[in-house]
């Protein structure tokens, strides 16, 4: 029978160690250099027959057994049958996780690069005041919470995340929803987990208080020290905010660590001419007390003087590469190391994620509009092309079922050859509908960004693997 | 194959190691189907013949696990007959117990003349 590898990608490790990453099912293989070879002699376009090419192979009865296991692995198949079958669409009304609410879309800040009110905002009014209500009321807020307790299934978790515009301009809804939130999530027995995203001008007493109170996730958008964080984070009269911010989020650190809180990020936006990254993940974890790093390249319409461009890219990925060496160093110590995305990554090669969209938006994350509008993310909201619903009536189930069948990874043709699609699935409907007026395309300008990052995290988990195997077990899900 | 990252590396490697979550969980389905499932004519089977094939799981009458028939009952003639025999399962062949029992009288040795099995109408 005419047998062929499926779509694969392999790594080794630093010892020599042949690894495979298969793209079919996320599963990742240690092979020896007899099973290696298979791998290869099957892997042309034609494929290769297998009791011809096993007849002429010097360790046979070896041979075969290993091909049989690869076989049974789904690593080689037959030729003219599918890679793998079409994941379906999970059972809908698929139950929600996460509810986005933008209290907000007012912001104190002027970002030069911000999607919101920049060049490349999505709602049609005068980007600063948006189109609906500046502020969510309490009564919507409280509206939200019943809307996600009765559409979370029976999920014993469900997650309310707080975004804005600046988060903090509305914090009395913020108030308002947790407060409510706690009650009613007590009487319906499940529990509520708590986020938020700010640019840290308004971290009042009482806010940190309020926020470590009740064990909040925080995560602070800021791009790094004062010179980094001052080229595009400004007020409306262009002066920097960094000075602002700085004394704020060190009393949030502390006030948090000392009430053992949950782990605190910051959320770095690139853009072209930024400090290599290492050196502001050491400034934002050593100077200003940080947990967690993550980094965002710009998301940017085409001719944006800030975007990152082809060289960008190449520089940021050597850039995470020294960083990928200081999280190696400390998980041989078996400690974390605070570089968000590569954690992420590798949590997500171990446990073998395998999307067939990209994150969880239209399906368990919507996005809330200050007038209880619901869109597939935050980033959505008062997208009128994108509106799913509303808190009061609840989620327009055609629509969202037709987006979801329409920006399935095996609608997007060009993502069928790439090894990286397990983990990307086309990348994010935002970015896609910036740049091509379409979400449920493929993010085709990053692809080689993606596959080097992924290359990175193989390499990455290799190394680990080899080094110290029980580190990953931080990652597994029961 | 191994399944067993989690341990100290063996002294002789094995030559597919299962390292992330889904590969373990896939081995671990690949064994379990191994260890239930095998060809009846295979060898000589180390245990008695179990009476009737739903006494033991078998993957399906279309295909093995690794999308051949080589890991089916063999040969896939004996199917037919194993069905109406053995274990009457409508819905792969007439009823022998009330409405057809004669259905394979004509029939001596199903390997050679299963041919001469002729069709039965509800």
């Amino acid at each position: 029978m005419q047998l062929r590898t499926v779509l694969h990608r392999r790594f080794r490790s630093d010892a020599g160690t042949e690894f495979l990453y298969v793209a079919t099912s996320a599963a990742i293989l240690a092979v020896d250099p007899l099973t290696s070879g298979i791998v290869d002699a099957f892997a042309g376009s034609e494929g290769a027959d297998d009791a011809e090419w096993l007849g002429r192979h010097p360790e046979r009865a070896a041979a075969e057994t290993a091909l049989h296991d690869l076989i049974d692995l789904g690593v080689i198949r037959p030729v003219g049958e599918d890679q793998a079958p079409r994941a379906a669409l999970p059972p809908m009304p698929f139950p929600l996780a996460t509810l986005v609410l933008n209290v907000t879309n007012k912001c104190n800040l002027s970002c030069t690069y911000c999607y919101e009110y920049g060049e490349d905002r999505l709602t049609a009014g005068d980007g600063s005041k948006g189109t609906g209500k500046p502020k969510m009321d309490d009564d919507t807020a409280r509206q939200s919470i019943d809307f996600l307790l009765r559409s979370s299934g029976d999920r014993p978790q469900v997650s309310i995340t707080f975004f804005g515009g600046e988060t903090l301009l509305n914090f009395p809804a913020i108030r308002a929803a947790v407060l409510y939130a706690e009650e009613r999530a007590a009487s319906v027995k499940k529990r509520v987990h708590y986020s938020l995203t700010t640019n840290a001008t308004l971290l009042t007493d009482e806010v940190v208080d309020f926020l470590t109170k009740h064990r909040f996730g925080i995560t602070v958008s800021i791009d790094g020290d004062a010179a980094q964080q001052d080229r595009h984070r400004t007020f409306a009269n262009g002066a920097g905010s960094f000075d602002t911010i700085a004394p704020r989020i060190r009393h949030l650190v502390t006030t948090n660590k000392a009430r053992k809180g949950r782990a605190i990020g910051a959320r770095v936006t690139l853009t072209a001419g930024a400090a290599p990254a290492a050196q502001t993940f050491r400034f934002l974890t050593q100077e200003l007390g940080f947990d967690e790093v993550g980094f965002a390249p710009v998301t940017a319409g085409l001719g944006r003087e800030y975007a990152l461009g082809e060289k960008g890219y190449e520089r940021l990925l050597r850039e995470f590469g020294e960083l990928a060496e200081d999280y190696v160093a400390a998980a041989v110590r078996n400690e974390d190391h605070g570089f968000a995305n590569l954690g992420d990554l590798l949590r997500e090669l171990h446990q073998g994620v395998n999307k067939a969209h990209p994150c969880g938006a239209g399906l368990g994350l919507l996005g809330v509009s200050t007038e209880g509008e619901l869109g597939l993310c935050h980033r959505f909201v008062e997208s009128k092309s994108h509106a799913v619903g509303t808190v009061a009536t609840g989620i327009d189930e055609g629509t969202r079922t037709t987006f979801l069948e329409r920006a399935h990874v095996d609608q997007k043709t060009d993502c069928r050859q790439c090894f990286a699609r397990p983990l990307c699935a086309g990348g994010c409907y935002h970015e896609a509908h910036v740049r091509y007026g379409d979400a449920t395309r493929a993010n085709l300008h990053y692809c080689e960004w993606i596959r080097g990052f992924v290359d990175l995290g193989l390499a990455t988990y290799a190394r680990i693997l080899t080094k110290n195997p029980r580190f990953m077990a931080r990652f597994e899900t029961s | 194959m191994s399944n067993d990252s989690a341990n100290p590396p063996p002294a002789r490697r094995p030559r597919i190691l299962a390292c992330n979550q889904k590969a373990r969980q896939l081995a671990a389905l690949v064994h379990a189907q191994r260890g239930d499932a095998r060809a009846l004519t295979q060898d000589p089977p180390p245990t008695q013949y179990p009476y009737g094939c739903t006494t033991i799981f078998a993957p399906g009458w279309e295909v093995d696990s690794g999308n051949g028939t080589h890991g089916l009952c063999q040969p896939i003639e004996r199917d037919l007959y194993d069905c109406y025999h053995t274990c009457y399962w409508p819905a792969q062949v007439p009823d022998g117990v009330t409405n057809a029992p004669k259905w394979t009288a004509s029939c001596g040795a199903p390997m050679q003349d299963w041919k001469s099995i002729d069709l039965v109408f509800p």
